[in-house]
């Protein structure tokens, strides 16, 4: 085999995509993060400079150490909750008889397809000052204030959490699909109770897709942009959010720049380390 | 099958009304016909469907987003078919560091993505284009198509394709009649949810457009920031209506959660 | 006395009836065999003796108890299952010990047992993999050991060796026939081979569409079978069509027509047995390898079609009087008769069955 000459096929075939993807992926990234390395004058704009201020700046300051702070415990309280109703939910969808099973599962997946901002507009309808919540609590005699949960931390995590849990249940559902039932029948007869059943055997054996639900939520979360920007607004910022700011607003490109490449860091940290989790604990165990 | 009992029952009619309310409620809003935001409670009314006709900034920017993410999906696809059968069925020096390096959009931010285009494409003079705008959207787009071709192209049974070599047929037929009729309903798929994805996204889009180059979901979020009308949920009707029907078509000839596994 | 009954067991899915009217009763360390063709109710008859499917009507008793209602997780029967069912996210042991830990046995000592369990099984030096790291044989024995660890008063076996391939298949025969006498736990056992149930069983029960077609003792089974479809399932056989002829007493006379290509005249035969009533159809059914064949006679002239080496037999596909036939003879060491060749077929009278049934 060594003396054979290198095929080159595969590397036409994929050669279009690779050239795209340098062009158009690797250098606006690397320029990115070249760009969070200058420094940035308000009267006079990007600094030819080389410096690592404004990674200073971001992790230095309470005003960032806030809005980080804020972006990563929505995150976790998001992939909290949607293990804690998608998780239950999946198990419901697999044991629903057809047709009902395919029509709910089409009803749960469906919104994935439409617009985020469609589906966050539905919440900003219910959470406005004039919305339904001001509606129901004026309807029970809570007096006619309104009630909103615009601009709150309450309404950015429930608009995110509709808007993630899909992935959530998806992913459980794909575990579901795998268990062999006859392992549940097989406990029941040993003597393990419904309950037990669930704890001791469909649990762990849908414990994968519970972990790779749970990043995916987190990772989008953390990123999250339109929902924040829509029900959270500018008093509610968040990474994503800030970002912008600072590139549309403020206009100090390289701030903004270093707050992405932080976000980046961190998302791949967060993925890559799971993955190793996962082939460390569930290699022998699962295919 | 194991029955389900009450509270789980309840359970779910509480998820499925969770997973709907915005929705319907999205849609009940755009039917007033008062002139600000309401439930159409004395009766129904088409007034807002009709005042998007006369707003041609939102139909415009409609086309766009077809436009955009029918070429984008198929540019994605033509980079995808041949990669994911070299990726799939050949053995090659750096043949996983360039599945990872195809597939990495997927790991990173669209808002990371976002401010890297509107800074490249500041510098080489391509702001606000439509040709910016299409390029980002492959970028963004060519994972989906990629992973759809590449389960494809995995589960290719290599002995097809020899039997149709021994049988006479040159390397190009075998392409043409064997391998991809084969790969064809994880190509369409493909194209189907880069189409959706590039016809959703937001967020990169948003750094990267310019007014003239505006998709809907831009438009609409913009729209939103400045203030919430029926208008905007009459919009967002007609998009939920236009998905609906993607969305059968998808389930029909895929099943839905086969193409969500893995996704984002 | 009984150790395990059902009584007329009932099962219907809809409009359909997956078991009718089941009435059996089995013996304590019995082994039977439920064996059938796949929708002939057998894992439905099983699944319900384990609990895991409401009968539609009947009782089913445990050592004068009835459990009938009891849930599965209550009746403490032992099951294997047909894919195994092993907890993929548990080793060897854990698997075992599961059992034991719901019957609240400390640790110490469900560990110890699950130990013993898996040497019993000859798995003792794999306690600590998991499922996925073993090969279908070993994964079949952990299956057997979780199930005979909580010492069940019946063992439930639903195809066991049915993912096994050829080999390994023969060897678990006998040595779970070995380990079941050995234990003396009764056992239930259902499957499709009707070698594998010929070959482990005290007894067995043939089922077809929901109906208990024949129970006997293997050897009874496939010398006397009641009907043709007995006949046909357990073991390979000839089925001949014919029609009953006026025979005197304590003889039933037959007549086989001439087949066009084969013989001209028609071949009247005497059996032993009743007399029957003229012109009725019936069918006889010969096996293959109760012919004798001979080159010079006596006995009736065949034409050999083809001719296969087994092995251990020659297996020949004949032209007879009686039409086309299959005849096994044992390899002797000497050749066997090629295709073409002329030969005579005897066979003696009680190896022929007859059946007043068309075929």
């Amino acid at each position: 085999m060594s003396a054979k000459a290198l095929d080159k096929t595969p590397f036409l075939m994929t050669a279009p995509g690779v050239i795209f993807f340098i062009m158009l992926l690797g250098v606006p990234m690397l320029m990115t993060f070249l760009l969070s390395l200058h420094s940035y004058d308000f009267t006079t704009g990007i600094q030819p400079d080389w410096t690592i201020s404004n990674y200073i700046e971001v992790l230095g300051d309470p005003y960032f150490h806030k809005i980080f702070g804020r972006t990563f415990g929505l995150a976790l309280l998001v992939t909290v909750i949607c293990v804690l109703i998608g998780v239950p939910e999946a198990y419901v969808l697999a044991h629903l008889p057809n047709p009902w099973r395919s029509v709910f599962l089409l009803v749960v997946l469906g919104p994935l397809l439409i617009s985020v901002v469609v589906r966050t507009l539905g919440w900003a309808l219910f959470f406005g000052g004039k919305g339904v919540l001001t509606m129901i609590a004026s309807g029970l005699g809570f007096g006619e204030e309104p009630v909103s949960l615009m601009f709150t931390f309450t309404g950015m995590t429930i608009a995110l959490v509709h808007v993630l849990v899909p992935f959530m249940v998806i992913s459980v559902w794909a575990s579901l699909q795998k268990i062999d039932p006859q392992s549940e029948d097989a406990a029941l007869t040993l003597g393990a109770s419904k309950l037990t059943v669930l704890y001791r055997i469909t649990l762990p054996q849908v414990m994968p897709g519970i972990l790779s639900g749970s990043i995916i939520v987190f990772a989008l979360t953390a990123s999250a942009f339109a929902t924040p920007a829509i029900i959270g607004g500018r008093r509610m910022k968040v990474v994503a959010t800030a970002a912008y700011d600072e590139y549309l607003s403020t206009l100090n490109w390289p701030l903004g720049a270093a707050i992405a490449v932080i976000l980046l860091v961190v998302n791949i940290v967060i993925i890559v380390s799971y993955n190793k989790l996962v082939e460390r604990r569930f290699a022998k165990v699962f295919e | 099958m194991r029955r389900l009992g009450p509270i789980a029952l309840c359970f779910h009619a509480l998820f499925v009304a969770f997973i709907l309310a915005p929705l319907l409620m999205v849609v009940a809003v755009s039917f007033t016909d008062k002139g600000y935001l309401s439930l159409p409670t004395d009766g129904l009314s088409l007034r807002w469907f009709r005042a998007i006709l006369d707003n041609p900034d939102f139909i415009d920017a409609f086309w766009v987003s077809v436009w955009l993410a029918l070429v984008s999906a198929t540019i994605a696809v033509i980079i995808a078919v041949p990669a994911s059968l070299a990726i799939a069925r050949k053995k090659f020096p750096g043949r996983e560091v360039i599945a990872a390096f195809l597939l990495s959009p997927l790991m990173i931010p669209h808002l990371v993505l976002g401010v890297a285009f509107l800074q490249f494409y500041s510098k080489i003079g391509l702001g606000g284009s439509f040709y910016g705008l299409l390029a980002a959207h492959v970028i963004l787009i060519t994972p989906y198509a990629l992973r759809l071709a590449l389960a494809s192209a995995t589960g290719l049974p290599r002995e097809a394709e020899d039997a149709a070599l021994t049988l006479g047929a040159s390397r190009f037929t075998v392409f043409r009649r064997i391998t991809l009729p084969l790969i064809l309903p994880g190509v369409a798929g493909g194209w189907l949810l880069s189409f959706i994805t590039s016809f959703d996204e937001l967020t990169m889009s948003v750094f990267v457009a310019s007014p003239a180059t505006q998709t809907l979901p831009v438009r609409m979020y913009h729209h939103i920031t400045q203030t919430i009308d029926p208008l905007i949920a009459s919009v967002s009707t007609v998009l939920i209506v236009l998905t609906f029907g993607v969305m059968l078509i998808l389930d029909r000839f895929y099943g839905l959660d086969k193409i969500f596994v893995g996704k984002g | 006395m009984s150790f395990l009954t059902l009584e007329s067991l009932n099962k219907e899915f809809g409009d359909f009836t997956a078991v009718r009217d089941m009435n059996l009763t089995i013996e304590q360390g019995e082994f039977i065999s439920l064996l059938g063709p796949s929708g002939c109710g057998k894992t439905t008859t099983l699944q319900m003796i384990a609990g895991l499917l409401p009968p539609t009507r009947g009782k089913i008793l445990l050592d004068g108890k009835d459990i009938t209602k009891t849930p599965p997780n209550k009746r403490g029967l032992g099951i294997v299952f047909q894919s195994y069912a092993l907890f993929p996210h548990m080793t060897a042991t854990e698997n075992v010990a599961f059992g034991l830990e719901m019957r609240g046995v400390a640790k110490v000592e469900r560990m110890d047992r699950a130990r013993v369990a898996l040497d019993q099984v000859k798995l003792g030096q794999f306690a600590h993999r998991y499922p996925k790291e073993m090969s279908g044989g070993q994964r079949q024995r952990v299956a057997l050991a979780r199930a005979l660890v909580i010492e069940p008063p019946v063992l439930l076996l639903d195809e066991p060796l049915s993912n096994l391939d050829a080999k390994l298949r023969e060897e678990m025969r006998i040595e779970l026939r070995l380990l079941q006498q050995d234990i003396g736990v009764t056992t239930i056992l259902v499957t499709h081979d009707q070698e594998e149930a010929l070959s482990m069983s005290d007894r067995i029960v043939v089922m077809k569409d929901g109906d208990m077609a024949q129970i006997a003792a293997p050897l009874d089974l496939y010398e006397r079978p009641l009907n043709t479809f007995v006949s046909d399932f357990v073991g390979k056989t000839n089925l001949i069509k014919a029609r009953a002829a006026a025979g005197s007493q304590g003889q039933s006379v037959v007549i086989v027509d001439g087949h066009a290509d084969t013989l001209t005249q028609n071949l009247t035969l005497a059996l032993p047995g009743e007399a029957l009533i003229e012109g009725e159809s019936v069918t006889l059914s010969i096996r293959p390898e109760k012919f004798l064949m001979s080159k010079e006679g006596p006995g009736h002239k065949v034409e050999v079609q083809a001719s296969i080496f087994m092995g251990a037999s020659w297996l020949y596909r004949v032209n007879s009087p009686m039409g086309e036939l299959f005849v096994t003879q044992p390899n002797t060491g000497a050749a066997g008769y090629a295709k073409g060749d002329t030969a005579y077929l005897s066979w003696p009278d009680d190896a022929v069955m007859l059946f007043s049934e068309a075929a």
